[in-house]
C-alpha cells in the first residue's frame, strides 16, 4: 500500500483556539478515507491546510512520500490535490464552464500570445467538461448558469472542477450535507468509480451511516486531535459516535407515543410566492394537533422556507387561509403569531434568529422584552433581564463566558441553544422549528431534540421542517413530504421507510 | 444573470429592459429620437430641421465621450469589486495636468519645432501626462482600499476633495492669469470615405480623437470582460473573491490592475475637457460628469455597451438642451440644463429595471 498523502504533526492555532493539535493523517492511494468528527473538531482546518488555504504552525505535508511546501491553492493543485469545500466555491452568475475553467482558462491557440487577454475557448472547455462528466458519471450542463442549478448539481460542478485540474487526491468536505439520501447514494457510486481509476478520496462527514456505507478507512477527530482510527468492517455506529463525542450518546431518541389533542395549527390550501415571485408554496393543507410532531421532509428549496415564513407571519400567502387555535392568522403579523402562543426557530440562525451584535442576555428576550416582567411601560427592568439570562444559560447549558457576551462570538451550537432557550422556555402552544440542528454537533443535536420532544409532551403542537431525513424520522409522529411547493403525501412515521421518503423527496408520488 | 450578457445588442436591449432582437431596440431608439425631436420642435416652434438634428446628434456623441469614459472606469473597478466614486476627482486632476502640460510644452517646443508640430506633440504629451496623473490617484485609491481595506466610499470622497483642493490651489498659483496662448484643442479628424456618408458621416466620423478612442475603448473592454481569462477572473473576483482565491487567482493583483486601468480611462475622461472641449481650465470644470458616468454605469448594468448607451442618453439630454437655448433664449437656460440631472435621478430610481451590482462590490477581501 502506497501513501498518496501524509500530514505529519500538523498544528494550527487560531486566536484562542487550538484548531489542530499535532494531527497525523495518512491517505493511501485508491482508498476512500472518511474523516469523522463533530462540528469544530478541526476537520476543515486540516483540509484547508492540505489545500494551501491556511499555513500550519507546525508539521509537514508529504505527497507520494516527498515532503512538499504548499503555500497556496496553486501549489496544492499542482500536486494533484483538489478540494470541494463545505460551502461551495462557485460564482453564481457565471456559467458552469466559466466556473470550471476559472484560473485555468483554455484559450484559442491563435490568440495565445495575448496571454491573459487571449480569446477564451469556451467551446473547447465545454467539450472537456462533457468528457469528464461522461467518464465519471457526473451529469453537468456546461452552458447552465450556476445560480439556476440545484445544490446537487452545483456539487457535481465542484467535483468536475477538481477533476478538470487533474486532481489525483480529492477532498470532499461534508459533501452530503446538502443531498437527499438517494443523491448521497449516487455520489457514493461516483466516488467508488473514481477510486477504481486510482484516485484517492478524503470524505469528511459527521453522518455515521454514510461512513459505514462507503469508507475503506475511518479516522476520527475530536477537539483538534486525531483520536482514533477504525476499519468499517469492525466499527459500529455506536462505537464511532462514542469516539467522536468522547462519551456514550443516544443516537435514537427515546420518546413516548404521542397523545394528539385539539387542532392547534390549521393550514388550508395556501399558496405563497417567494422573493422572485415564483409560486414557492402551491396549495398546501395540513393540521398539527397539540402533543404531536408533524415533520415536513423535502430537499431544500422546495418551498419549506416560504411555508414556515407564512405560518410565522413573515410572509403573507396569496391564497388560502391559516388559523391558530381557531383564530384566523392568515394575515397576522409575527408579533400576533407569537402572542397567539407560537415559538419560531428559524432556518438561518444568524440572519433571522439572533442579533449577532447583541449580548446573550438581550437576545434571550427579543420577543418578550416589551412585556411584563421585562418592561414597565417604556422602561426595561434590567435586573429581571439579567436573572432571566442567568436562569436560561444554566437550564439550556449555553456555553458562554457571561450573559453580556456578544452572541456573534459563540459557536454555532451555542447560538442555536440561545434561540431554543428563548423560544421554548416560554409557555408555547405551537413550535415551528425550521432546520433546528443544521450544522450542529452530535451533543447539541441530542440536546435540542430532547427539548423539542419535551415541548411536545407538555402539549405543544410541533411543526418540524428539516432536510435531514434522520432528524425527521426520529422526531416526527407524522411526516409530510414537500416537493416543488406541494405536499405529495402525509404518512405515519411508524410505517415510513427511508426508501419511501427518499422517493417522495425526489418527486415520485407513492399514492397508488 | 442579466449582468453576464456578452453581446452588445443584448446588453443594450437589457439596458432598456427589452427582450428580443437588436432591431427592436434600434427601432425603439429611433422612435425615441423622433418623439424627442417632435417635442423639441413644439418648444422651439418648428425651427429644428434636418441639419439641426444631425448637429444635435453629433453634439450628443461629443458630450457622451467623457461620461462614457467615466462609466467605463466604473465598470472596470466595480466588476473587480472595488467601488470608485473618486472618478470625478481623477478627471479633474487629469483635466488640469493635461491643460498645463499642453500649454507649457507648447511654449517650450514651438520655437524649435514650428507652431503646428509643437501643437500636435504637446497635445499628445498632455494627454499622456493627464492620464498618468489620474492613474497616480487611482493607485492611491487602490493601495488604501485594497491593501488597507478602508471604506471605499470614504476613500473615493477623499480623492474627490483632494483633487478639488489641489487643482484649485495650482490653478490660483500658476494658471489664473498672464498666460501665453496655448496650442488649442485637438482638431476634428474626418475619417476618409466614412465621413462623407450622409447623416451618419457627420454624426459618427467627423469627431475629435478622444471620441474615437472612447468608442474603441468600449469595444475593447467588452471584449476583455467577457471573452478573455482576465475578464473572467475580474468578474469572479467581483462576485465571489474567495471562490477565485481557491482556484489560485490572485484577488489583490486583479483588483490593483483593474483600479489602475480604470484610472487610465478616467484620465481620458478628464483630458477631454481641456484637450478636446475647450482650451481653458476652470476649477471644478468637470461639473459632476464623473458622477453622471456612475449613473450611466448603473443604467448599463455594469456592461460596457450598456454604459455607452447610458452616456448617450445623457448626451442626448445635453444636445436637446443646447438646441433649446439657441432657439429660445427667452426660456431661462437653467431649466433645460436641469434635464440631464433629472434624468440621472429618474434612472437611479430604477425606471430601467433593478440593476444588481457585483456581489462583492465595495467589500475588501480578507484572506
Ligand atoms: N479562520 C478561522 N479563524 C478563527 N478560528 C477558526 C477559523 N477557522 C476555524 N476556526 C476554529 O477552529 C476550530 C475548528 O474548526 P473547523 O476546522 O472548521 O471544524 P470542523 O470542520 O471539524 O467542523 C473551531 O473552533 C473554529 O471555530
Ligand atoms: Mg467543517
Amino acid at each position: 500500500m502506497t501513501l498518496a498523502l501524509q500530514a505529519a504533526g500538523i498544528t494550527k492555532r487560531f486566536p484562542g483556539v487550538l484548531a489542530n493539535d499535532k494531527v497525523d493523517f495518512d491517505l493511501a492511494r485508491g482508498e476512500i478515507h472518511a474523516l469523522l468528527g463533530e462540528n469544530g473538531a478541526g476537520k476543515s482546518t486540516l483540509m484547508n491546510i492540505l489545500y494551501g488555504l491556511y499555513q500550519p504552525d507546525e508539521g509537514q505535508i508529504l505527497v507520494n512520500g516527498q515532503p512538499i511546501a504548499i503555500t497556496n491553492p496553486h501549489d496544492a493543485i499542482a500536486h494533484g490535490i483538489g478540494m470541494v469545500h463545505q460551502h461551495f466555491m462557485l460564482v453564481p452568475p457565471l456559467t458552469v464552464t466559466e466556473n470550471i475553467m476559472l484560473g485555468q482558462e483554455s484559450v484559442l491557440k491563435a490568440s495565445r500570445a495575448l496571454g491573459q487577454l487571449a480569446l477564451l475557448d469556451r467551446r473547447g472547455a465545454a467539450q472537456r467538461i462533457r468528457e469528464l462528466s461522461q467518464q465519471y458519471g457526473l451529469e453537468v450542463d456546461p452552458d447552465a448558469t450556476v445560480r439556476d442549478l440545484p445544490v446537487g448539481a452545483q456539487q457535481r460542478v465542484e467535483i468536475v472542477k477538481a477533476l478538470y485540474r487533474a486532481a489525483e487526491i480529492l477532498i470532499l468536505d461534508e459533501p452530503t450535507a446538502v443531498l437527499t439520501p438517494q443523491e448521497a447514494d449516487d455520489l457514493f457510486v461516483i466516488m467508488r468509480g473514481m477510486v477504481k481509476t486510482g484516485k484517492s478520496i478524503v470524505f469528511i462527514t459527521h453522518k455515521l451511516r454514510e461512513v459505514l456505507a462507503v469508507a475503506d478507512q475511518i479516522s476520527v477527530m475530536r477537539g483538534g486531535k486525531m483520536v482514533g482510527h477504525a476499519n468499517p468492517a469492525d466499527a459500529t455506529s455506536e462505537s464511532l459516535a462514542q469516539l467522536m463525542v468522547g462519551r456514550q450518546v443516544l443516537l435514537q431518541i427515546d420518546k413516548a407515543d404521542p397523545h394528539p389533542g385539539q387542532v392547534v395549527l390549521k393550514v388550508s390550501d395556501i399558496s405563497v410566492r417567494d422573493d422572485r415571485q415564483h409560486m414557492a408554496v402551491d396549495g398546501v393543507s395540513f393540521e398539527v394537533r397539540a402533543g404531536e410532531v408533524l415533520g415536513i421532509a423535502g430537499v431544500q428549496g422546495n418551498g419549506q422556507t416560504e411555508l414556515a415564513e407564512a405560518v410565522t407571519g413573515l410572509r403573507h400567502p396569496v391564497k388560502g387561509s391559516m388559523s391558530i387555535l381557531g383564530h384566523d392568522s392568515t394575515h397576522a403579523t409575527p408579533r400576533h403569531v407569537i402572542e397567539a402562543g407560537a415559538a419560531h426557530i428559524p432556518e438561518d440562525r444568524q440572519k433571522h434568529g439572533l442579533v449577532l451584535s447583541f449580548s446573550v442576555r438581550d437576545n434571550l428576550v427579543l420577543c418578550t422584552y416589551y412585556r411584563s416582567p421585562f418592561a414597565h411601560g417604556v422602561s426595561i427592568n434590567f435586573p429581571m433581564l439579567e436573572r432571566n439570562a442567568d436562569d436560561l444559560i444554566r437550564m439550556f447549558d449555553i456555553r458562554a463566558p457571561g450573559s453580556d457576551t456578544l452572541v456573534g462570538t459563540l459557536s454555532g451550537g451555542n447560538q442555536q441553544k440561545v434561540i431554543v432557550a428563548r423560544e421554548l422556555a416560554r409557555q408555547v402552544k405551537l413550535v415551528i422549528a425550521n432546520q433546528p440542528t443544521r450544522g450542529l454537533d452530535v451533543g447539541s443535536i441530542e440536546f435540542i431534540h430532547g427539548r423539542i420532544i419535551q415541548a411536545r409532551d407538555k402539549g405543544a403542537a410541533v411543526l418540524l421542517v428539516s432536510a435531514e431525513l434522520d432528524e425527521i424520522m426520529s422526531l416526527s409522529d407524522r411526516i409530510a413530504v414537500m416537493y416543488k411547493g406541494r405536499i405529495l403525501d402525509i404518512i405515519d412515521a411508524k410505517t415510513a421507510s427511508r426508501e419511501q421518503l427518499g422517493l417522495l423527496m425526489a418527486g415520485v408520488a407513492s399514492r397508488q | 444573470m442579466n449582468q453576464q450578457t456578452t453581446s452588445p445588442a443584448r446588453a443594450i436591449g437589457q439596458g432598456l429592459r427589452l427582450k428580443g432582437r437588436w432591431w427592436v431596440t434600434a427601432l425603439v431608439g429611433l422612435m425615441l429620437i423622433v418623439v424627442l425631436w417632435l417635442l423639441l420642435n413644439l418648444i422651439i416652434g418648428g425651427q429644428c430641421d434636418g441639419p439641426c438634428v444631425v448637429g444635435a446628434l453629433a453634439q450628443t456623441l461629443r458630450v457622451a465621450t467623457p461620461i462614457a469614459f467615466a462609466a467605463l472606469c466604473g465598470v472596470m473597478c466595480e466588476r473587480s469589486g472595488v467601488v470608485d466614486i473618486g472618478i470625478e476627482g481623477k478627471m479633474l486632476m487629469a483635466a488640469m495636468v493635461g491643460y498645463a502640460v499642453n500649454l507649457f510644452a507648447y511654449q517650450a517646443l514651438k520655437d524649435s519645432m514650428g507652431v503646428v508640430a509643437a501643437g500636435n506633440l504637446s497635445r499628445w504629451l498632455a494627454m499622456f501626462a493627464g492620464v498618468l496623473a489620474a492613474m497616480v490617484l487611482a493607485a492611491l485609491h487602490a493601495v488604501v482600499s485594497i491593501e488597507f481595506k478602508t471604506n471605499q466610499i470614504i476613500t473615493g470622497t477623499v480623492i474627490n476633495i483632494l483633487a478639488v483642493g489641489l487643482t484649485g490651489f495650482l490653478y490660483r498659483q500658476f494658471l489664473a492669469e498672464h498666460l501665453p496662448a496655448g496650442p488649442g484643442t485637438f482638431p476634428i479628424i474626418n475619417i476618409p470615405i466614412l465621413s462623407n456618408i450622409p447623416i451618419i458621416g457627420p454624426i459618427l466620423f467627423q469627431q475629435k480623437p478622444l471620441t474615437y478612442i472612447m468608442l474603441i475603448t468600449v469595444v475593447v473592454i467588452q471584449y476583455v470582460l467577457f471573452h478573455t481569462p482576465w475578464g473572467l477572473r475580474t468578474r469572479a473576483v467581483g462576485e465571489h473573491p474567495r471562490a477565485a482565491d481557491t482556484v489560485g487567482v490572485n484577488v489583490y493583483k486583479i483588483r490593483y490592475i483593474n483600479v489602475i486601468a480604470g484610472g487610465l480611462i478616467a484620465g481620458l475622461a478628464g483630458v477631454w475637457f481641456t484637450l478636446e472641449a475647450v482650451d481653458v481650465f476652470n476649477p471644478m470644470m468637470t461639473n459632476g460628469l464623473g458622477f453622471i458616468g456612475l449613473a450611466a454605469m448603473i443604467f448599463g448594468k455594469w456592461n460596457p455597451f450598456g454604459a455607452l448607451l447610458g452616456a448617450l442618453i445623457f448626451g442626448l439630454g445635453n444636445g436637446v438642451t443646447s438646441t433649446i437655448s439657441i432657439f429660445r433664449p427667452d426660456i431661462p437656460s437653467q431649466l433645460p440644463q436641469m434635464l440631464p440631472y433629472l434624468l440621472t435621478v429618474v434612472i437611479l430610481t430604477g425606471v430601467v429595471g433593478r440593476a444588481t451590482a457585483p456581489a462583492a462590490d465595495g467589500t475588501p477581501y480578507e484572506k
